[in-house]
């Protein structure tokens, strides 16, 4: 069964910045996973991390610290 | 048998890279290509020696370490990426044809090449370097050291001049990844290109580029990235923008796991061991009557090869007879180096390379020498059936 529910999605420009974020996620044990982009913000193929949405603020933070590319971060359905 | 053509590829491997690409071999999904975690674990161990390589070499962040398939493929992607009709690039005789021919093609699209002699011993001179840069000179593209002589090109030295005058410096670390340190801010070199299977003791089929972050490289290959899918346009951020198709990560898994080695190791312990040996074999063959050497050996560092001839005898013949008598692999003839034969005087007959690693031993270096001793006295016969 497929459910549904809000969350944070970051998108990035390459898998290997993807892949950076999952890294210092785990280093810092912020909450999260990978997931492969939802259509509603692309269309196509690529990971985005995927977490709950009141995370926000610490993985701005998280990411600008340690200079983590990121596409767009948006809350939808996933 | 007795492995002496370490420049050619390093034979023996860590233990570690070869259960590395075993294990990657039975396990791994397409590194970017899914979500679910077979995909993911390639995904995380190509990242993970992108870490590792970044480190190695001092990148400001490891997506601007692209993987290619060998320095060859690197090299090209840099040459052919970052110049254009009109420009004017400054490269030395000491250099492979991986760097000479995608040149010569360049010069064939209408740029201008400038080439630095080497002098009898191998080395080049550095103030005429200087006095070769024009105002449309855009890169100056040369070796860390001679693939024949094992004679080191002072690139701090050369990235300080390339520096000075705003061009691109690009590096082919083929023969010192792993066994020298290579500090890319430091060196001030825009793009490094480096093979994985020789010093840095990986799987061939690997190795990959260091991209200075803003320097402008034209990609050779557009097509599967795993993002974008929907744009026409090859994506540009590094370091998709260079990596199209599917990676090698099961050879990517063995490369990571070699840095590892070399991290553990000491890339100082290794360099002295190779160093050790060397210094051994040239001390005591070079007084062996009948044996040239070429190359600079007053030299402080060097890496860690020996070419040499017997005579005038011919170094194809000299190496089969190493093989096949005494179970010494070394490499003959012209080791993609023609400027740097041409400078030593060695087109016709070519040269015998020895060329060591940390694994070989003392005990390796004495048969080797031995073995010179005996060829250098017997006399080349040729046997005539009739």
């Amino acid at each position: 069964m497929i459910r549904k529910e809000l969350k944070l999605v970051i998108t990035f420009h390459t898998t290997a910045d993807a892949m950076a974020m999952e890294k210092v996620c785990k280093e810092n044990a912020a909450e999260g996973r990978l997931i492969p982009v939802p259509r509603s913000i692309t269309a196509g193929c690529g990971l985005a991390w995927c977490s709950r949405t009141e995370s926000r603020g610490a993985l701005m933070d998280l990411m600008q610290r340690n200079g983590i590319r990121h596409q767009g971060m948006q809350e939808c359905m996933v | 048998m007795i492995y002496f053509d370490n420049a050619a590829t390093t034979m023996k491997k860590p233990p570690q890279v070869v259960q590395a690409v075993t294990e990657a071999l039975c396990s791994m999904g397409n590194s970017g290509r899914g979500s679910h975690d077979a995909s993911l674990d390639a995904s995380r161990t190509v990242f993970d020696t992108r870490v590792k390589l970044a480190e190695l070499f001092n990148a400001e962040n490891p997506s601007q370490i692209a993987f290619a398939a060998n320095a060859t493929e690197a090299l090209n992607i840099a040459i052919k990426g970052i110049l254009s009709s009109g420009d004017h690039v400054i490269t030395t005789a000491l250099e492979h044809n991986s760097v000479l021919r995608p040149l010569y093609e360049m010069e064939e699209r209408g740029v201008e090449l400038t080439i630095i002699p080497a002098d009898s011993r191998g080395n080049i001179d550095y103030d005429e370097l200087e006095k070769c840069m024009k105002a449309d000179t855009k890169a100056i593209v040369c070796t860390h050291a001679s693939n024949l002589t094992g004679n080191l090109v002072d690139i701090a030295r050369v990235g300080g001049i390339a520096a000075a005058h705003n061009v691109l410096f690009v590096v082919d670390a083929s023969q010192t990844a792993g066994v020298f340190p290579v500090d890319v801010q430091e060196m001030n070199i825009d793009i490094l290109c480096f093979t994985g299977h020789k010093s840095l003791m990986g799987p061939q089929g690997t190795g990959g580029m260091y991209v200075r972050e803003g320097t402008a490289v034209r990609p050779l290959l557009s097509g599967g990235s795993g993002v974008q899918t929907y744009s026409r346009r090859h994506p540009e951020q590094m370091p998709t923008a260079l990596e199209a198709g599917t990676l090698n990560a099961h050879g990517i898994a063995g490369l990571g796991a070699a840095v590892q080695y070399i991290r553990d190791t000491g890339i100082d312990v290794i360099r002295k061991k190779e160093q050790e040996l060397m210094c051994a074999f040239y001390e005591e063959v070079r007084v062996i009557p009948g044996i040239r050497i070429y190359g600079d050996f007053a030299a402080k560092e060097r890496a860690p090869i020996v070419s040499l001839n017997i005579r005038d005898y011919e170094s194809a013949a000299v190496s089969d007879a190493l093989a096949q008598d005494y179970g010494i692999y070394t490499r003959s003839g012209g080791h993609c180096a023609p400027l740097m034969h041409q400078a030593l005087g060695t087109v016709g007959q070519g040269a015998v390379r020895f060329s060591f690693s940390h694994y070989n031993t003392m005990e390796e270096v004495c048969l080797a020498v031995s073995a010179l001793k005996e060829l250098a006295e017997s006399e080349e016969t040729e046997e005539i059936n009739e």
